[in-house]
């Protein structure tokens, strides 16, 4: 089973390599990102045994984070047939390719409980996700690029140290060296502190640079505005989230040392300098696609924050993985599409959006409103949650600079968006051969559809799997 | 043996400051390269024989040593460009610094909680003092391959703390992280020919154009 899941999309990779028609190619990606999201039902269904030597275990953290990349993922791969139409004059190989190489990698963060192959597979994401950021190869997009590719690439680094700590100190410890997690949560007590400290550091800044968090947020602007729109929804989205579930799983280590405390308040930090960087740079923002990167680093800081709070929050934090992952999908998505129409993703020039696509433009309005924190849609529950818990808990301070964050965010953010979906289109506005299709406001749609009925209605399945979640981060004490 | 690695390792930090103090970036990279091959013996030397150790040996010299350096060394050419120009910070002032971040790293190294049979090695030190080399040199030039150079010399410094802890780490993720790094370096490369086409220079200060005003 957990070898199926990471071959699929690799023979994938393969069979579309090999594809000699750009009209083809898109079909067979979304083929196969709905044979791994039917694979992924199953395995959530039925939960594979964990495999005899430890190092795959799909528990429940890994299974919500699978479930939303798989959801996300077959979007997008829809979406592409309709959007690779329109972009006919260059070849789309390397971006199918990646996307499912990238799958791959994607699938494997979430099986694996050994930290290093874990760091691995995170990397190959990341290293796959560059050409795609260059897809529109021009002087912008290579300097986006270069700097994701950079700064990712030395965070991961300096994730790579902190695991070479904790392994050295289950070394010092003289306990069986190991970097599986469970082995590592078993001598937690007896590891020598110092090193898991200086470990503890570094994980955190290697997988919060991946993750955005500010002040390690640098390339997420440059990178998510000049993505075409479904790569920005796989980043913001997707990777995101795997970064999210390797910090949860330093934070699991973390419960069974004594260093959660620490772990734990620099969250909150680092979470809330995020928003509020977020709620700075979101103002007057002149590129629809930055404004989206920074709701983004954003939300991540709202991640961070719940975890770093614990108790109720975390169930909150949990929830944001799906209800943020597939809002971003639709945002991202549908802004795609509105810069295919107008080619520009700047607000000067893209203005009346309801009226000329009524449909893309509805879609990243109502996009705007679920990923403010609105309700009907499901990010409203989980920031509710994430918001009341921090009164119940009585952190008065910390609940005030987050609900100002939001509140500022939300009139930066409509500030950007009304006037682009609102009123008449330039009448020097360019004509382009973009229509509104179904292959290209289907897919958002449906993730539309989704984010509102998490809103409204909890599946029991999905509850338990939450609550299963949570408690593997609940502190013992 | 062990004293043989702790004299290859004062090798491993006399090239960290050749890197610091040489402007052409061929040399640089053949700097690497050397300073790969010594990392492919290292393991070698200080565990027991066995045919994974071979095989690691092997893949190590032949990607830290030869391919990684062969695709920096077609970059440079196909970019037309020898020397790296007015960094931010010139080359007597990192060189200094370079020297400073390697004695305090001696000095860290002595007081970190190490094993008995881990307190004289040179491995913790001259991994630090790399690390420091190359974050040196990632932040201080203008370049784009030097910046790669110091992501590579970054990767060699946590490789060499990794030669302390071969049987925490599965063969596999060994390979899996080489791979990575060689993946890793094979895109820059190609972002690099794609920024010298795109800006006609391979200067990283002029990616400004994303900037925040």
């Amino acid at each position: 089973m957990f070898a199926a899941l990471i071959l699929l999309p690799l023979i994938g990779a393969a069979i579309t390599w090999l594809i000699p028609y750009d009209r083809l190619r898109p079909k067979v990606l979304a083929l196969f990102a709905l044979a791994h999201l039917g694979l992924t039902i199953q395995m959530l269904s039925s939960t594979p045994p964990v495999s005899p030597d430890g190092w795959f275990c799909l528990d429940a953290l890994g299974k919500i984070v699978l479930l939303s990349t798989s959801i996300l993922f077959l979007a997008c791969a829809v979406y592409s047939i309709g959007y690779l139409y329109y972009r006919r004059e260059r070849s789309n190989r390397v971006l199918c390719v990646a996307l499912l190489v990238c799958l791959s990698a994607a699938s494997l963060v979430t099986i694996t409980h050994h930290l290093g192959l874990m760091w691995v597979a995170l990397e190959t994401t990341t290293i796959s996700m560059a050409p795609l950021i260059y897809f529109n190869r021009n002087a912008r997009s290579i300097e986006a690029t270069w700097k994701y590719l950079l700064i990712c690439s030395v965070g991961v680094a300096l994730a790579l140290i902190g695991l070479y700590f904790l392994a050295y100190a289950t070394i010092v410890a003289r306990v069986e060296p190991s970097l599986l997690l469970d082995d590592l949560i078993r001598d937690a007590a007896k590891l020598s502190s110092g090193w898991v400290h200086a470990a503890f550091v570094f994980l955190l800044v290697g997988f919060g640079t991946k993750m955005g968090l500010a002040p390690l947020h640098t390339w997420k602007p440059d990178a998510y505005g000049e993505a075409p729109g479904l790569v920005g929804a796989l980043l913001a989205g997707g990777l995101v989230n795997l970064a999210f579930l390797a910090l949860l799983r330093i934070y699991q280590l973390c419960l069974a040392t004594k260093e959660i405390l620490f772990f734990q308040n620099a969250l909150i930090v680092m979470g809330l300098f995020s928003m509020i960087m977020a709620a700075i740079f979101m103002a007057r923002q002149a590129d629809f696609k930055r404004m989206l990167a920074y709701s983004s680093v954003e939300h991540v800081g709202i991640m961070a924050v719940a975890l770093g709070l614990g108790g109720k929050a975390i169930f909150g934090a949990l929830f944001h993985i799906l209800a943020n992952g597939l809002t971003k999908g639709v945002l991202f998505l549908s802004s795609g599409n509105i810069h295919r129409s107008y080619n520009s993703k700047s607000t000067d020039h893209v203005r009346g959006a309801l009226r000329r696509l009524p449909w893309s433009g509805g879609l990243f309005l109502a996009g705007f409103i679920a990923i403010t924190g609105s309700p009907p849609f499901a990010p409203f529950i989980s920031e509710f949650t994430i918001i009341s818990s921090t009164f119940i808990q009585g952190r008065m301070l910390i609940g005030l600079i987050f609900l100002i964050s939001l509140t500022v965010i939300f009139i930066g953010m409509a500030m950007t968006v009304l006037p682009m979906v609102m009123g008449e289109a330039p009448v020097d506005s360019e004509t382009t051969s973009y229509r509104d299709t179904v292959g290209t406001v289907g897919p958002p749609l449906i993730l539309l559809l989704l984010v509102f009925l998490l809103g409204i209605w909890m599946p029991a399945p999905l509850m338990t799997l939450l609550q299963d979640a949570a408690a593997l981060l609940e502190v013992h004490q | 043996m062990i004293s043989l690695a702790d004299q290859l390792l004062v090798l491993v930090l006399l090239i960290n400051f050749i890197l610091l103090g040489t402007s052409r970036l061929i040399f640089s990279i053949r700097a690497v390269a050397v300073q790969g091959v010594i990392l492919g013996i290292l393991p070698g030397l200080i565990h027991p024989f066995s045919w994974h150790l071979v095989g690691i040996t092997v893949v190590i010299i032949t990607v830290k040593g030869f391919v990684i350096p062969l695709l920096l060394v077609r970059a440079v050419r196909s970019a037309e460009i020898k020397r790296e120009v007015e960094p931010f910070l010139g080359y007597v002032p990192t060189l200094l610094l370079g020297a400073v971040f390697t004695a305090l790293s001696f000095g860290f190294a002595g007081r970190l909680p190490m094993l008995p049979e881990h307190q004289n090695f040179m491995f913790v030190p001259a991994s630090i003092a790399t690390m420091m080399t190359g974050f040196l040199v990632l932040t201080t030039r203008r370049k784009a391959i030097s910046q790669v150079i110091g992501y590579l010399v970054l990767e060699n410094g946590i490789f060499i703390f990794g030669l302390l802890l071969a049987e925490a780490m599965p063969i596999m993720v060994e390979v899996g992280a080489l791979l990575d790094l060689l993946v890793g370096t094979f895109v820059m490369g190609i972002v690099i020919n794609q920024i010298s086409r795109e800006f006609s220079s391979l200067d990283t200060s002029r990616l400004t154009s994303l900037k925040e005003e």
